[in-house]
């Protein structure tokens, strides 16, 4: 009974003890993604050589890239104590808004057309949740509806295509490249960069984990709880529309649902990454390499000739033992104590 | 005389850094109800939690009749015949009185169907007992809290109960509602059922029970028959030691009124209180819990708006709407709560401590964290706060050591009053008394300091004068060197007699 | 913690002011607005919107009593195409060639049984791992779809049995097939959640999880019965629809569980557990059905569908809120 919390007194002597075998279940829970994702890669460069090249590295990142920039949006809501369900039909509706306006406005303007647009509905969110206090789960489930409802409205119900495809320069969100790297690598890299200084290295970052860890002490600081949990859907929608924007920039034209069921998906690499869905906790760079596992997986999956829908059935094996492992090393039992 | 039905050998259990039950023995007759009497903090809850199953003691014994009995856990208390009733009101609100009576064992017909019949007759027959005024079909989230409270009771009468558990049942019942309280008790008694009571109030305490058993910091100080002792006895038996009233005087010159407040009023929660303090006093609010000290505090902090009433900063009148103005204007509040309301868990010490100043320590746009480190070290230090360094999430610390990093965290922001809501609830003697210290070291240092506390040792040796408050209105004030303990006491129960609320 | 009365006899009757509202709104904008001379509270009409109510409506009971019990299941989509596929795949299996139209029965079973062990396997997972139901349900929806693409890939999985279709389509006391299990449904989950020991401890174990252990109450199995449950309703839905459609695409089901939670949340069910009825999911599902109905009625395409009923969710959430609002002296936290 008490040797469990004995090295929270006297860290130095638990340190010279050897490592007890809670201990190594620890730090393999604490690590344990990283392990395995480490094992996979080697495993599946062992079984295809091809598999850590340049070229497949860039394959996969650069397919993630879209998923990867709305997770970090969503790392943000989920840090502070919130879901986001509607992520998936908000980035539908920034990628037909902007296909539209290219058309109509030209990229200068329909770009940041297309952010006030979609960030006004992120701000809309931020005001239901942040301020009114109201369950983020459902109304993320409406906006859901209300923003795929909106899109469908706006577009008519038909597919959206740029009419001049050649003449526009609009495509080098979703196909350039500079300095040999395809600009959907460089955005994503670029946003988990300044993403993650923001939330690891600022007050603003600090105080969404004060309001995620324990919304009342944060108030008991003077954290203003409402303003932080505003700001991190304002965020997540500003990510929104970089995504939206790198998948019209990718296709020059979409169909209204290109985003549904992709908020499950977000969602599923920000928790892969190691974020409680209590708040308080996660990383960017966890949720980087959370999506980057998913991407692995379903590249790695096909590499090896299996069928591109056996990876759903593994992410759905690795989402549970990754949070099973999770709490399981919190509460130091395997098994769940409910009788 | 009979054997016990309930005997408690020589209890202990530890936590870390507390001992929690030193060497805890006594024993329960039937037909006898026998109080528990304590500080907060003296280990009566640690204790009914051993007796409850939910914590195993460390070593001794409990015995009922004259086999020992080990509470694996709830149930098995439970099934052994005894029985709480809790201070937390354990109910399923959405559910009717009848079911919650019989929670767990709903009587079945076949098909798993509820014996509605058969559950609604015995539910009646035992809320007939209690005489109580609602019905077994009511909705138990509609009944006020004190008839709650009697469905908790009707919930301990459906087993064949061996010792029935008392936890401060009266706190929320009007006289008429204790009269019948105290009638369930009797015919308990005259079955032979034995009583454990725990409740600070003196009078019910020695209307009702039979002997008295106190415990301090975790040890027995001895049992005593009711008729054969005086509440003065009792009392010292609690605190322990012989009061000193001289020292808490102030041996340094006043400054001005840091903080007044005039006519303050906050709904039904507190009416009409009016108090200053000067730099450099300890002003003490004492009371029982629900007079209203809290939410005063709460208010000033702009955690609650009040309904009339103003609040003077220096003299100057100031409306106080968030915690974030009152932290401006110079107030702190180390909170009643200390893990839900001071301390983000999850968090490391440093970012604790200097959550309400992240904005303000800056390097460009980040966070200076060196200048964090340097505000840990500086009050880790003073302080003495016992960590193995700023990384260590603050959930593992000991109590004490929690405690000392939200007082930290506000000493930091160097504020014009520091207000400590029970600045010492759940901690261990030596931080207790490291804490005392401090908040009179703070005073002397010309901080204006309000402690507010339930413990009348903690009030009496801190405070250079004492607010005592009951039913929301400051009572009266004392200056160290008028107060008694007697009159403090008449003071916060309402000028002795009973007041409905 | 008392809601004013006010408060309760809102939340109690608040759906079927609703309905009634929208049975006016659309009945009088159909006159001036619709396309068809057919008037909207046609007798008919009504009877096509109870059957068309019906695949949601069934899983919803299910999620009824799975968020009463506080737990919420994301994977009912998947599980649903799951049983359509069984459902219409086991009619082609050779062992069963012999069989006549003795094999639709068989069919049925499986799919049922697939179901509900789907649902159990979401249960037992919940239960034993600790994992907060929501992210368990999150990945089986994951994986369960991925199940459902791997065993067709984007093909659609077909099978006509004319005497299944003719079942389907008949009308019983002028009430269609898929009505009758609705109603059917309704009636045995209200009885289950009303009326026996286990409802009565789901409703106990999401309303005050600790007081419930303490009495006694087992929460892991009963939340495995549960996820058991709307696995097996979820199949039901399934079996009823595709029993006359005869054909699923690997993507049906999907947004389901959105559509079954909002009809959940809008008959009054709280989402931390412990609130609830049957009747009320009862109430929510026609709601949706109808402003379905009646927004095409009035000309209006499902873009309007969804705005509105993302929209009423939101609505309900910001009303429910306002009416349990604090006290002006209440901890501002």
């Amino acid at each position: 009974m008490p040797e469990t919390s004995q090295h929270a007194q006297n860290p130095r002597e638990g340190m010279m003890a050897t490592l007890s075998k809670e201990q190594i279940g620890r730090v393999l829970a604490k690590q344990g993604i990283l392990i395995a994702f480490a094992i996979f890669l080697v495993a599946f460069t062992i079984a295809n050589p091809k598999f850590l090249s340049v070229d497949n590295v860039f394959s996969v990142v650069r397919s993630s890239a879209i998923l990867g920039v709305m997770a970090l949006g969503v790392t943000f809501v989920v840090i502070s104590g919130n879901l986001d369900l509607s992520v998936g039909s908000m980035m539908s509706f920034s990628t037909i808004v902007v296909l539209d306006l290219h058309d109509t406005l030209g990229p200068l303007l329909a770009i940041p057309a297309m952010f006030a647009m979609t960030m006004a509905l992120g701000a809309l969110i931020g005001f239901l949740v942040g301020y009114l206090r109201l369950n983020s789960l459902i109304v993320t489930l409406g906006m859901l509806s209300a923003i795929h409802g909106l899109t469908l409205t706006y577009s008519g119900g038909q597919n959206m295509d740029i009419a001049d495809k050649e003449g526009t320069w609009f495509g080098v969100f979703g196909q350039g490249s500079a300095l040999g790297i395809p600009v959907p690598i460089l955005i994503f890299a670029l946003l988990a960069a300044l993403l993650g200084l923001v939330l690891g290295k600022t007050p603003f970052g600090r105080k969404i984990y004060a309001v995620g860890g324990n919304g009342t002490a944060a108030t008991f600081s003077g954290i203003r709880r409402a303003r932080t949990v505003f700001s991190c859907y304002l965020i997540s929608s500003a990510c929104v529309a970089t995504a939206g924007l790198m998948q019209a920039s990718r296709s020059l034209g979409s169909q209204n649902t290109v985003g549904q069921g992709l908020e499950l998906e977000v969602l599923a690499a920000v928790i892969l990454g190691g974020a409680s869905l209590m708040g308080g906790s996660g990383t960017i760079f966890k949720t980087v390499i959370g999506v980057l596992i998913l991407g692995f997986i379903q590249n790695g999956l096909l590499l090896l000739g299996l069928q591109f829908y056996v990876q759903f059935v593994v992410t759905w094996v690795i989402i549970i033992l990754a949070v099973w492992l999770d709490i399981a090393a919190k509460r130091g039992k395997l098994w769940s104590p409910i009788a | 005389m009979s054997d016990p039905v309930l005997r408690l050998e020589n209890i202990v259990k530890t936590f870390p850094g507390v001992r929690a039950l030193d060497g805890v023995s006594f024993s329960v007759m039937p037909g006898e109800v026998h109080a528990l009497m304590g500080e907060n903090g003296a280990g009566k809850s640690t204790l009914m939690k051993v007796l409850g199953g939910i914590h195993q003691p460390d070593s001794g014994h409990i015995y009922m009749g004259n086999h020992k009995a080990v509470m694996a856990g709830p149930l098995e208390a439970k099934a052994k015949g005894i029985v709480f009733i809790h201070q937390e009101l354990s109910l399923a609100e959405e559910l009717s009185v009848a079911e919650n009576i019989y929670l767990g064992e709903l009587p079945r017909k076949s098909f798993g169907r509820v014996d509605w019949p058969r559950l609604a007759a015995n539910a009646n027959a035992i809320l007939k007992k209690l005489n109580v005024g609602f019905d077994a079909k009511a909705r138990v989230g509609d009944l006020s809290i004190a008839n709650q409270q009697m469905v908790e009771i009707a919930r301990a009468l459906t087993v064949d109960a061996k010792a029935v558990i008392f936890d401060e049942p009266t706190a929320s019942l009007t006289d008429a509602e204790k009269v019948v309280l105290f009638d369930v008790i009797a015919d308990l008694q005259r079955e032979g059922v034995g009583i454990i009571y725990i409740s600070h109030r003196m009078e019910e305490i020695f209307k009702i029970t039979d002997r008295i058993t106190v415990l301090r910091d975790g040890q027995y100080q001895g049992t005593v028959e009711t008729a054969n002792t005086n509440e003065e006895a009792v009392t010292q038996m609690m605190i322990g030691r012989k009061l000193d009233l001289s020292r808490n005087a102030a041996h340094h010159e006043l400054g001005d009124v840091a903080l007044e407040v005039r006519g303050l009023s906050c709904g039904k929660l507190f009416h009409d209180v009016s108090f200053e303090v000067r730099r450099g006093e300890v002003l003490g609010f004492y009371g029982l819990v629900g007079a209203g000290r809290t939410e005063i505090a709460e208010t000033l902090f702009g955690l609650r708006d009040p309904s009339a009433g103003q609040i003077l900063l220096d003299g100057r009148e100031v409306r106080i709407t968030s915690p974030v103005e009152a932290i401006n204007m110079g107030i702190s509040l180390v909170p009643e709560d200390r893990k839900g309301q001071g301390l983000v868990l999850g968090m490391n010490c440093r970012d604790n401590m200097t959550l309400p100043q992240v904005d303000d320590l800056k390097a460009g746009p980040f966070v200076a964290e060196g200048a964090e480190i340097a505000i840990f070290d500086q009050y880790r230090d003073r302080l003495d706060i016992r960590t193995p360094g700023w990384r260590q999430q603050v959930g593992n610390l000991s109590g004490g050591n929690q405690q000392k990093i939200v007082i930290g965290k506000w000493l930091s922001m160097h504020p014009n009053v520091l207000i400590v809501d029970e600045p010492t609830r759940g901690i261990d003697v030596g931080s207790k008394s490291e804490i005392h210290k401090l908040l009179r070291e703070l005073a002397a240092q010309g901080y204006a300091v309000i402690v507010i506390s339930s413990e009348m040792p903690e009030v009496l040796h801190v405070s250079d004068r004492i607010a005592a408050m009951y039913s929301g209105r400051i009572m009266r004030s004392f200056t160290a060197e008028e107060v008694t303990e007697d009159s403090l006491i008449q003071a916060i129960s309402g000028l002795g007699g009973e007041q409905v609320a | 913690m008392q809601p004013g009365a006010l408060s309760k006899a809102l939340k109690n009757g608040a759906i079927w002011g609703f309905i009634v509202l929208e049975l006016i709104f659309f009945s009088v904008a159909g006159e001036f607005l619709s396309l068809s001379d057919k008037a909207f509270m046609d007798f008919e009409n009504m009877l096509l919107l109870l059957k068309q109510s019906a695949p949601i409506g069934i899983i919803a009971m299910g999620m009824t009593i799975v968020m009463v019990n506080g737990n919420i299941d994301l994977s009912v989509g998947a599980t649903f195409a799951i049983a359509a596929i069984v459902l219409l795949d086991s009619m082609t299996w050779p062992i069963f060639a012999g069989l006549g139209d003795w094999v639709i029965p068989v069919a049925w079973l499986l799919a049922l049984t697939v179901g509900t062990l789907l649902g159990a396997l979401n249960g037992l997972i919940v239960w034993k791992t600790g994992v907060d139901a929501f992210i368990v349900t999150l990945g089986s929806m994951l994986g369960y779809r991925g199940i459902v693409f791997m065993f067709n890939g984007e093909n659609p999985t077909s099978h006509l049995n004319w005497t299944l279709v003719d079942f389907a389509e008949a009308q019983f006391l002028g009430l269609h097939t898929a009505t009758w299990f609705l109603l059917a449904v309704t009636l045995a989950i209200w009885f289950l959640m009303a009326r026996t020991v286990h409802g009565r401890n789901a409703y106990a174990i999401g309303d005050n999880r600790d007081a419930a252990v303490n009495a006694g109450i087992r929460v892991g199995p009963h939340m495995m019965v549960n996820f058991a449950i709307i696995g097996f309703l979820a199949a039901l839905s399934a079996v009823v629809f595709y029993s006359e459609s005869g054909s699923v695409n690997p993507n049906d089901g999907q947004l389901y569980e959105l559509w079954v939670i909002t009809a959940v949340v809008l008959g009054g069910t709280k989402i931390t557990g412990g609130a609830g009825s049957v009747i009320g999911t009862f109430g929510g599902v026609i709601a949706i059905q109808l402003l379905r109905k009646g927004l095409g009625h009035i000309g209006a395409d499902t873009s309007t569908v969804n705005l509105v009923i993302g929209l009423i969710l939101i609505a309900v959430l910001f009303l429910d809120r306002q009416l349990n609002v604090k006290g002006k002296e209440e901890l501002k936290v």
